[in-house]
């Protein structure tokens, strides 16, 4: 059956969001006139892909935020902390430095060098500083193929979401969700898709902090929920969670390196610390973002555990927060509230598909297969916009037939990203030595260890499967590029001279 | 394995040093924050339930660790901004603007 007033708020919601993809196209249109676009050297996909790299503080904190912050901490997370209470709500918070951490040390230097090389993807960063063709075309491919496996995840989670609260069939859920993602990046670029995130940013912390507060109240208060959680299993209001020997000490602890410190290896995140305007909108934007994910991170976990108590018994973890929304809420205002997660699904998977996209067309075509074509912003716009709607339509077959339990698919391609970017990242802005010897290297060790453990062994000492082989791709890292040759004095000069 | 004698000479990029700072920084940060959740998390979190206590209904491990944690880094944050973190141009500089900005930094020191 269909929710009509659920479905007229978030259609209120996909108008805003296309208000703002028409709006960010008249900045795109202008980059695609070839003389406006000769003027500046990044051309039309420094547009399409940094929007100029004009970002303010608040825009850089929420779209930050909004990317990071998946269908995973909305949808998946506080599902989680249904099942396993407290502990997962601990265990979010693990997520907290992402905030301030990532803005801060990719910082200034990682911005003052993007513009050095006039890099507009992360890509951009490892051609120049690596000077390797083999090692761009793995991580392009790297990006493509580990991008689309997450956000098939996403766009189920979305579809859902979209199914559970409207009464949509799953397919037309799917297809709305796909051609409004897919419309609002094509036409609007990184500029539309930082000011969705903006905006998906500003609902997403206004339905969680209203969802908390109701939930809160509907509970009877924290001591009463707290002390029902303890009565209905005492291990729910510990750190271990409700299955013994699953969230182990050592495992929840090392979330701090697969959600905490090593987001700075996700492109995605890492391309927003090259496009924002000045050290001000930075220090506004690290700020911000610190007390945005604070208040989304504690309080949608906490709603999460709460709805073990207020709707015990739902199929699925991943269903509290929509089951919890329309159960607390009045039609229209779940709508909005609900409009929320979708933001948080949308704002995450808009960014990746532009990432996507800037390796096929940024990093592939316009490097290695046409090289001619970069000085044409025509046909870069022209190209740019197909692979857009190429690379969502593979999206959506993806989508077409869902798995269970989408946060495990989630890890896995975020572990597969991480894996490849975070060293070369780190050790090729902050040390001189590291050469592409030393990246190939850390990306080998860091993939392969980290697929053969999740096969074999899936908790190395304890741990998440990623952390140990982040360590080994360090290791390896350091080693190789010790023994092989120093980079060219081309490469050093270009990023640390003036 | 290289000979610095033999590299050819340029100035380095006077900003880097105060990002370099502005790194560890962040870093420390980050690791007092995960020191200070495992502390209060594990080390009450770990006591049986029945000698768990409560601040405001929340259990005394996961108030510490979670809820004073997370306005206490989020304060820290802004300290770290406010004091250590120092505004600068990110647009490519000349020669002569590098000395310019590095007498500034001085004057300002």
């Amino acid at each position: 059956m269909l929710n009509t007033s659920v479905l007229v708020a978030l259609i209120i919601y996909f108008i805003g969001v296309f208000v703002v993809g028409f709006y960010a196209m008249k900045f795109v249109s202008k980059a695609r006139k070839t003389e406006e676009a000769a003027k500046s050297e990044e051309g039309f996909l420094g547009e399409f892909l940094t929007s100029g790299r004009d970002l303010g503080g608040f825009v850089l904190a929420m779209t930050m935020v909004a990317t990071y912050l998946s269908a995973g901490s909305f949808i998946g997370g506080p599902g989680a902390a249904y099942t396993f209470g407290l502990g997962w709500v601990f265990l979010a918070m693990t997520q907290m430095p992402t905030g301030y951490f990532t803005l801060s040390v990719l910082g200034k230097k990682f911005a003052i060098v993007a513009r050095k090389i006039k890099a507009v993807t992360i890509n951009d960063f490892i051609r120049r500083r690596y000077e390797s063709k083999p090692l761009v075309i793995i991580t392009s491919i790297s990006i493509i193929v580990f991008f689309i496996a997450a956000m098939g995840a996403q766009w189920i989670g979305a579809a859902r979401l979209l199914q559970g609260s409207i009464g949509l069939p799953y397919e037309t859920a799917l297809a709305i969700f796909a051609i409004t993602v897919i419309i609002y990046t094509t036409i609007g670029g990184f500029r539309a898709v930082t000011l969705t995130d903006t905006l998906q940013g500003v609902i997403m912390t206004l339905g969680t902090i209203l969802l908390f507060f109701v939930g809160l109240k509907a509970g009877g208060g924290l001591t009463n929920i707290i002390q029902d959680m303890k009565a209905m299993d005492p291990r729910m209001i510990t750190p271990f969670g409700g299955d013994p020997g699953f969230m182990t000490m050592a495992w929840v602890a090392s979330f701090w390196i697969l959600v905490g410190f090593a987001i700075v290896g996700l492109p995605s995140v890492a391309v927003r610390a090259m496009s924002y305007k000045d050290t001000k909108s930075l220090h506004r934007g690290i700020k911000y973002g610190t007390i945005v994910s604070m208040i989304l991170l504690i309080l949608m976990h906490g709603v999460g555990a709460f709805g073990s108590l207020i709707v015990p018994d739902i199929a699925s973890g991943d269903l509290v927060i929509p089951t919890l929304t329309v159960e607390l809420f009045p039609g229209w205002v779940a709508g909005l509230i609900l409009a929320g997660p979708l933001a948080a699904v949308m704002s995450t998977v808009d960014s990746q598909l532009l990432i996507v996209v800037g390796a096929i067309v940024n990093d592939l075509y316009a490097n290695y297969i046409n090289p001619e074509a970069k000085k044409d912003s025509k046909k870069m716009s022209r190209v740019s916009f197909l692979a857009t709607i190429a690379v969502g339509v593979v999206i959506f077959i993806v989508a077409y037939n869902p798995p269970d339990l989408m946060v495990w698919l989630n890890l896995y391609a975020n572990a597969g990203l991480i894996s490849t970017f975070l060293w070369p990242i780190i050790l090729g802005l902050y040390w001189k030595k590291a050469n592409k010897e030393g990246a190939f290297a850390s990306m080998i060790v860091g993939i392969g260890t980290y697929v053969a453990f999740s096969y074999v062994w899936p908790r190395p000492l304890g741990m998440h499967t990623i952390a140990l082989p982040l360590f080994l791709a360090l290791v390896a890292f350091v080693v190789v590029s010790n023994v092989t040759k120093d980079p060219s004095d081309e490469i050093i000069e270009a990023f640390w001279g003036v | 394995m290289s000979n610095n004698n033999e590299k050819k000479e340029f100035i380095e990029d006077p900003r880097y040093k105060q990002c370099n700072r502005e790194v560890k920084y962040a870093a420390i940060l980050g690791i007092v924050n995960m020191v200070w959740w495992f502390g209060w998390g594990y080390g009450l979190g770990s006591q049986p339930v029945e000698e768990y206590t409560y601040i405001m209904g929340l259990p005394t491990w996961f108030f510490m660790s979670s809820v004073v944690g997370a306005v206490l880094f989020t304060v820290a944050t802004f300290f770290m901004i406010d004091k250590l973190f120092k505004h600068m141009p990110l647009d490519d500089m000349t020669e002569e603007e590098a000395k310019k900005y590095l007498e500034e930094v001085e004057n300002n020191a």
